[in-house]
């Protein structure tokens, strides 16, 4: 049996950060990456742009190509992990290899959720959305001809929506919230988005959902049909949680780790959309499943499993995402007083309580919106910062002239 | 490693390094007629509040959030310490304009990018354009500690 210092469940975005956060305490240690999926790390949120044609495969690479050869990382691609031994520190592999690991981090990410519909199983052109093989299924079945259903008014089925929409004669979009991106947007919010997409074709039915199939026509809970060639589930995703919780680690919805990344188990960490955050603005522990997150804690993860000392318990929501050109950022909770600015292209709400900002959404407002991430995530009083004129605009002038030297006047 | 510094205390608001920086970013090589006339997109802006206006730019920093935030890879941290944005493979999510705490990456002109300072290492002046002409010294390229 093959004994390695480090070994990485999953190949992507918090495998590669943990790489490199290894790297940055040990130069040397041999580490062995096991991914299910058959390639290397790639920049997940980046298949919606490869429909659109505003990237290419080799673009979508997450890192250089040396990236693997130099930091002295084994490859086994294609393979899946079945089970950890804590005990005998081992990991068995779906081709029946067993092996000895030192410190393991488990960085399986999530998978699509399929809500219970009937008659699903006889859908022939059925697709998730979720990785790079799904966008190449896609691309091969889309055509001028088609008509598309998306189940799911997220992130993941609107990204999909802009990909395919120039691409086939119809898209519908159905979803059980009220509202599109009901996880990030208020109502305001969520119709300037909806417009935003409708202008490109896209036909929503909210607050419905699919009772069952029908060969190609959904039947709707609210009576309707709709007739499809073609259906995308993007209902929600699953935490990859099983390899610890049959391994007897602590699995709440998704892994528990402490603020090194440590799960319950001995010399086994976690990171990223299989592993829960503490979440300031809440105050809770939760599955953040956004990408910017998965590399903060799997680089923490990866330095701590070489001896280093990160410390990660401010991890807050945020997201940056466009539409056909309409920027949405958002960030935090929408709770406490609400200052709010609207024309009709842009929109920004900004919520405070208990002197503190708590969360915010930026429509068409991206210019220096990491000011207010900064107050956000580092809870900076507002009585400490001139926030009258943050509200209009994000700026450094609106902070005191100590904090500017700070951050001006030396290295950071 | 080198970085640029700012004196606020020296500078006068006349907002003469935004031009210089978008002059040097606009690969055209007579001034007037790179600026003149056209809406500039500068990657370092002056902020002016009263009395007080101080330049800001890319901090190049030593733990760059931007870099481990951006979705496609597309934002590197060289060996020299520059903060560099590989254009070809930034697909415009704008992460990195909410992530960093300066404000200092900006949406392109064009959309589907970002852009930011490099140090004037991209463009024909080989040195940070700004510091080269601020007339009053208030904007500098030296090495300075971290102030632990
Ligand atoms: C279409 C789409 C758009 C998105 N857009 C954004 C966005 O704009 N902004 C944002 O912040 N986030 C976005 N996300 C979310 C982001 O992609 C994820 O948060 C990020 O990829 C999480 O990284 P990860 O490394 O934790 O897991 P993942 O990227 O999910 O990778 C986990 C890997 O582990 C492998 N694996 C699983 N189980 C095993 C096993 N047992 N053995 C071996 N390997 C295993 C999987 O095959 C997979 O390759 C988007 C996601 C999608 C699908
Ligand atoms: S863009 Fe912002 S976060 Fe990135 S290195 Fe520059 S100052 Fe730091
Ligand atoms: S805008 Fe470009 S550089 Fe910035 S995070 Fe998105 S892909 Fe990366």
């Amino acid at each position: 049996m093959k004994n390695y210092p480090y070994v990485i469940l999953g190949g992507s975005i918090a495998a590669v950060a943990a790489i490199e956060g290894i790297r940055s305490e040990d130069r040397k240690g041999g580490i062995l990456v096991v991914s299910e999926e058959p390639c290397k790390a790639y920049g997940r949120p980046l298949i919606s742009y490869y429909l659109l044609g505003e990237t290419d495969l080799p673009r979508m690479d997450y890192r250089p190509e040396a990236f693997y050869e130099e930091n002295h990382v084994m490859l086994r691609l294609g393979v899946r992990a079945e089970s950890i031994d804590p005990e005998e520190k081992t990991v068995t592999l779906s081709d029946g290899e067993k092996l000895g690991y030192e410190k393991l981090l488990v960085a399986t990410g999530s998978r699509p959720f399929d809500p219970p519909m009937e008659g699903i199983e006889h859908v022939e052109e059925r697709f998730h959305f979720m990785t790079k093989a799904d966008a190449l299924a896609l691309d091969k079945a889309l055509s001028p001809e088609k008509k598309v259903l998306i189940v799911g008014a997220g992130l993941i089925g609107l990204k999909c929506f802009e990909g395919i929409a120039a691409r086939v004669k119809s898209a519908r979009i159905v979803d059980m919230a009220d509202r599109i991106l009901p996880a990030i947007l208020d109502e305001t919010g969520a119709k300037m988005v909806q417009s935003a997409l409708e202008a490109r074709g896209a036909e929503f039915f909210l607050s419905d959902s699919v009772l069952r199939f029908e060969g190609n026509t959904a039947h709707l809970k609210s009576g309707k049909t709709v007739e499809f060639d073609l259906l995308v589930i993007a209902v929600g995703v699953r935490p990859n949680t099983e390899l610890i919780k049959e391994a007897g680690g602590t699995v709440r919805r998704g892994i528990a780790v402490d603020e090194c990344g440590k799960t319950s188990l001995p010399d086994i960490f976690a990171a990223g959309d299989c592993a829960e955050s503490f979440d300031i603005a809440s105050g809770t522990s939760k599955v953040l499943a956004l990408l910017p997150n998965a590399a903060f804690q799997g680089r923490a993860a990866g330095g701590n499993m070489a001896g280093g000392k990160a410390n990660l318990d401010n991890a807050v929501t945020f997201n940056s995402i466009g539409f056909f050109g309409t920027h949405v950022m958002t960030a935090g909770v929408y709770e406490g007083e609400l200052y709010c600015e609207r024309t009709e292209r842009t929109y920004k709400a900004l919520f405070t309580k208990d002197g503190l900002l708590k969360g915010f959404i930026l429509i068409n407002l991206p210019e220096r919106a990491g000011i207010y991430l900064k107050l956000l995530k580092e809870r900076i009083p507002l009585s400490a910062v001139d926030f009258e004129a943050l509200k209009t605009s994000p700026a450094w002038s609106a902070f005191s002239p100590e904090a500017r030297a700070d951050n001006f006047a030396r290295e950071v | 490693m080198k970085r640029i510094y700012v004196k606020e205390q020296w500078c006068l608001g006349c907002h003469l390094c935004e031009y210089e920086c978008a002059y040097a970013n606009s690969g055209i090589a007579d001034m007037a007629r790179a600026l003149k006339g056209k809406a500039i997109y500068p990657r370092v802006r002056v902020e002016d509040a009263g009395e007080v206006h101080f330049a800001v730019n890319c901090r190049h920093c030593t733990d760059p959030v931007c870099v481990q935030s951006c979705i496609s890879g597309a934002l590197t941290k060289g060996e020299d310490g520059i903060v560099r944005i590989v254009k070809q493979k930034c697909v415009g999510c704008l992460t990195c304009v909410l992530v960093c705490p300066y404000g200092a990456v900006l949406p392109s002109p064009e959309g589907h990018a970002a852009m930011k300072c490099q140090l004037c290492t991209d463009n024909r002046m080989g040195e940070p354009n700004c510091v080269k002409h601020c007339p009053n010294g208030a904007i500098v390229y030296e090495e300075r500690e971290a102030m632990q």
